[in-house]
């Protein structure tokens, strides 16, 4: 960096301006010096989680905000249809790591800034390397891994006699976008509004009754999702489950639903709507993430500088008619599966008729849970006890019975803790079981 | 298995590529936006941001206008400028850099300052889709204002200091088609349905139909029924309180014949429809004021094809007393047939309207002597389509705004919480710089005399607008002055995307823009729109 100082005075400049000046609507704490900036340089280190859309833009805004200190984690490979967008990607790069090509295209670019990437996903890492960071912002396009993050950032907080240790609050910011709308926010674990207390902010995905798909289909995407859902496992063209990024499969589908609509009468399948549906695309325009992953870089700068006030807590973002913003406080959930410390209770009307299965629905489906994938134990009798888990293969097979036995059947009691672990959060969710009094039961 | 024919249309390295904004706007607004041509005033990180949203998109060409030299600070907030750039032209180092970008954009830069360009050729700005100047000093903006505003070619003007920012649309008129609506009601028209459509509807004996029949019947047709048998029982009106349409909820909650019987799907959506599906069909208000404009009823040889579409709209209207039918349905639990038969009736009635207009159009255009190819069918199917959406802007010059006293600024300085006083704020700042050509607070021993100095310019304007001058607070104007003409990245960014997807709406025509000015208080993380 040292090659550097001699432009360093004036580089920065801006950044001097707002930091090593006071202002009326600095955060009340803020005394500007010339270390803050020294601070962002040196000492901050700032996670971004997400190297795509969002990401690549917010690896620009922070290195031309000062940080240098910078570490990128994302799974993902380049492909074509990132490039509209996804602007630290060139077409020699399909097929490149994105953490490791947009972090060595910032390195060249701003001098003195170092981005570690990590190509791998979030759950690879424990939290000996989240602990590290000052600030994690996320550019991700799914709410698992929002879930996950929020969950791991919970579990680094300390609370002493019911106290939280505000030096062990790690800001989580996060930004998302679809089309031309977008959400950033500013989540400070154990203090405000996290992921999961605002849950049902999130739409459930779309899904079309069996029955319609295989029965009465009206719309291109019933054709589609029949082709998805019955055909393909039914005749397994290439003997692999599908893969939406092969044109050979992408083109089967499309021919299939192209017969079946015909057959129906339906118009409308068409080859992008078929992998739309196939991929589960979702729409994105640079001038949207560019929008959001600025404000949510703004957000970064705020909090480690306290410049101002950060944003309190969420803002949204609609450039459809006109440009519109609206700022508001999500609340904290006071029974927040994630962030709250209060043990979780669940009342079971029906223990005698419930099944395992029913359980295993119900955390999937209803809006408070979410879950994915769920696997489930249980202590009975002072033993643990596996009740059912899907992940590893020789456990489900013993398990797999258990999913057809009622709760009473399988040992369960008005009390009973069933410990939760799922793809949602790196966390195991203890729940309590409440039954009704037994002479209802029985 | 056999493996798949190689007639199946997959797409082209080109429509892959853009495949996430095609979803979005269309092969349609794609082409429009491939064939245009913007310009940029001052490669500053605002301005290189901005082009950076049009490129990836994929625009035509642009051009950048900019007599400045790199700078060590320009360094540190643009990223399309490099250490080695410094001293060397900003036009060419930022053009060159942008470009790497796409190659499907070609980009050019003419290295001088935009009020040269302009008094040595006259209308070279006019010959853009849309023009967009960052950090351009006033004596510059009031003769570019008129003269775009002249040539009817829109310009965006943006300013981003510290934690502040505008954008400013300058347009004359702009139309729209397709604005993509985030809620519509459908159009079903069961007020008044065309004959082929009542008799379809009138097959179906609702109430008497078999239990595996009336789970596959669907809503609409429950609805026309009950809907009937309503305006029947009321004298031929439709329902329109509140009470009425619960009158009608309830004749379809409680046709079924088993009064413990939940109720089935379709019947479910039925009951919801009553609130927005039988209200009377009517033009709405503001395309009936598109319909009754003077460009609509007064067409000239130098019409828009969107006038001359309208002119024909306008005679269908007349004649029909509604807009056309747009033609798609919601989707409905129905089996295929019965829901097939309905969608393909109204999308029939929907193209035959379609092709009536078109024909009528042709028409229109070739009395007014204009070339026949300048109305396409595709044109007016999307016209027709999207009629209860066009929009019409139009808006006002900046040299107005700023050679007039502004009642529409004052009228929001009421309002202590209002982010126009950053408006008024601004303005000042841009006299500040005319008057001193410096920024406030460029220098750490100034920022206090220029506090002073900027009050005592904003006082001025406020006074030539008749408001109160100690309606702006000293906080906010030391605020500005503390930035000292400061250019922070990130507020340019955000700034920078919302500028180019207002370019982009004016270039496809779809969406709205901002009507007219846009600020954004990035301390507080809000924004608001005002007219001005």
């Amino acid at each position: 960096m040292s090659d550097h100082q001699g432009v360093l005075q004036n580089r920065w400049g801006h950044l001097r301006k707002v930091l090593e000046r006071p202002g009326p609507f600095s955060h009340p704490e803020f005394e500007p010096s010339s270390e803050i900036l020294d601070f962002i340089m040196t000492t901050c280190k700032v996670l971004v989680i997400g190297a795509g859309g969002l990401g690549c833009e917010l690896l620009k805004d922070l290195s031309l905000m000062g940080f240098k200190q910078i570490h990128v984690i994302d799974m993902d490979i380049i492909e074509l249809s990132n490039l509209n967008r996804q602007f630290l990607f060139r077409h020699e790069d399909i097929g490149s790591s994105k953490a490791e090509v947009a972090a060595s295209f910032i390195n060249r670019k701003v001098k003195g800034c170092q981005v570690t990437p990590h190509y791998c996903k979030i759950q690879d890492y424990d939290e000996t390397f989240y602990r590290q960071f000052h600030i994690v912002v996320c550019g991700l396009d799914s709410i698992v891994a929002r879930r996950w993050i929020n969950g791991m950032l919970i579990s680094l907080l300390n609370y002493e006699d019911g106290t939280l240790d505000q030096t062990s609050i790690i800001p989580m910011i996060d930004g998302g976008t679809e089309g031309f709308k977008g959400h950033a926010r500013v989540i400070l674990p154990g203090v405000s509004a996290c992921i999961d207390c605002t849950l049902d902010l999130y739409p459930p995905q779309i899904t079309y009754p069996l029955c319609t798909i295989a029965n009465t289909p009206r719309l291109p995407e019933h054709c589609i999702e029949y082709v998805k859902i019955i055909l393909w496992p039914k005749e397994n063209p290439w003997g692999t489950a599908i893969d939406g990024d092969d044109p050979q499969h992408v083109t089967w589908i499309y021919e299939k639903s192209l017969e079946r609509a015909s057959q129906f009468n339906i118009a409308g399948v068409t080859y992008r709507l078929v992998q739309g549906v196939v991929k589960n695309i979702i729409p994105a325009v640079a001038s949207t993430n560019a929008v959001i992953a600025a404000i949510c870089a703004t957000e970064v700068f705020k909090l480690a500088t306290s410049c101002c006030v950060p944003l309190n807590n969420y803002l949204v973002f609609n450039d459809v008619d006109g440009i519109y913003t609206y700022t508001f406080e999500a609340e904290k959930k006071e029974n927040c599966l994630a962030c709250s410390q209060i043990p979780q209770t669940l009342s079971i009307p029906d223990p005698d008729i419930m099944k395992l299965k029913n359980l295993i629905e119900l955390f999937c489906d209803s809006a408070a849970f979410q879950m994915k994938n769920p696997g489930l134990t249980t202590y009975v009798n002072g033993k643990n006890k596996t009740l059912y888990i899907s992940t590893i293969k020789s456990i489900e097979e013993q398990t797999r019975d258990n999913l057809n036995k009622t709760l009473l059947e399988l040992g369960l009691q008005d009390g009973s803790e069933v410990m939760v672990a799922d793809l949602t959060s790196p966390n195991v969710l203890t729940i309590r079981l409440k039954f009704p009094n037994k002479n209802v039961a029985s | 298995m056999s493996s798949p024919s190689p007639k199946s249309p997959e797409q082209n390295d080109k429509n892959k590529k853009y495949d996430r904004q095609l979803r979005l706007w269309g092969d349609h607004g794609q082409k429009l936006l491939e064939s245009s041509k913007v310009c940029l005033i001052n490669a500053t990180a605002l301005g290189t941001e901005i082009l950076k949203s049009l490129v990836l998109p994929g625009i035509g060409a642009f051009t950048i206008v900019d007599g400045e030299k790199v700078t060590e600070e320009d360094v540190g907030s643009n990223f399309f400028l490099d250490e080695f750039h410094i001293g060397t032209s900003r036009a060419q180092a930022a053009t060159e850099t942008l470009l790497e970008l796409n190659p499907d954009v070609r980009g050019d830069y003419i290295d001088d300052f935009p009020d040269h360009v302009m008094s040595q050729t006259q209308d070279f700005f006019n010959h853009f889709n849309v023009v967009i100047a960052t950090a351009l000093p006033e004596k510059v903006l009031m003769p570019l204002s008129k003269q775009l505003w002249s040539a009817n070619i829109p310009l965006l003007v943006c300013r981003s200091v510290g934690f502040l920012g505008y954008v400013r649309l300058q347009i004359r008129e702009h139309t729209v088609i397709e604005a993509h609506p985030d809620n519509e009601a459908p159009d079903l028209q069961l007020d008044r349905p065309w004959p082929l459509l009542r008799e379809h509807l009138e097959q179906t004996d609702v109430p008497n139909l078999g239990t595996k029949e009336r789970s596959h019947v669907p809503a609409l047709t429950i609805l026309y029924y009950y809907l009937q048998q309503y305006r029947n029982e009321n004298g031929g009106l439709l329902p329109k309180t509140y009470s009425d349409k619960e009158k009608l909820r309830n004749m379809i909650r409680d046709s079924l014949p088993n009064e413990n019987d939940i109720l089935e799907e379709n019947y479910e959506q039925a009951v919801k429809l009553v609130n927005v599906c039988v209200n009377c069909t009517r033009v709405p208000n503001h395309i009936q004021k598109i319909l009754d404009d003077e460009f609509c009823t007064n067409l000239t040889s130098e019409s828009s094809p969107f006038w001359v579409i309208c002119a024909a709209l306008r005679e269908m209207v007349q004649s029909e007393g509604a807009l056309p039918v747009r033609g798609s349905l919601p989707d409905m639990a129905a089996d295929t047939t019965s829901f097939i038969s309905l969608q393909q009736l109204y999308m029939r009635q929907a193209q035959s309207q379609a092709e009536s207009i078109y024909r009528r159009a042709m028409q229109i255009s070739r009395a007014l002597g204009q070339s026949p190819d300048s109305i396409s069918e595709t044109e007016v199917k999307l016209f027709c389509k999207h009629a209860s959406e066009l929009q019409v802007f139009r808006g006002n010059c900046v040299a107005d705004e700023y050679q007039t006293s502004s009642p529409s600024a004052s009228l929001h300085l009421e309002d202590p919480e209002s982010l126009m006083f950053y408006y008024v704020i601004l303005r000042g700042l841009e006299s500040f710089i005319s008057e001193y050509n410096t920024y406030p607070g460029q220098f750490d021993d100034h920022v206090e005399p220029d506090v002073l100095k900027l009050k005592t310019l904003i006082g001025k304007l406020l006074t030539d607008w008749g408001c109160p001058t100690l309606v702006i607070s000293d906080d906010r104007v030391h605020e500005v002055c503390r930035y000292g003409g400061a250019e922070l990245h990130s507020v340019s960014a955000m700034l920078a995307g919302c500028t180019a997807h207002e370019a982009i709406k004016l270039i496809t025509h779809q969406y709205k823009p901002i009507n007219n000015t846009f600020i954004y208080d990035a301390i507080t993380s809000t924004s608001a729109t005002f007219v001005l």
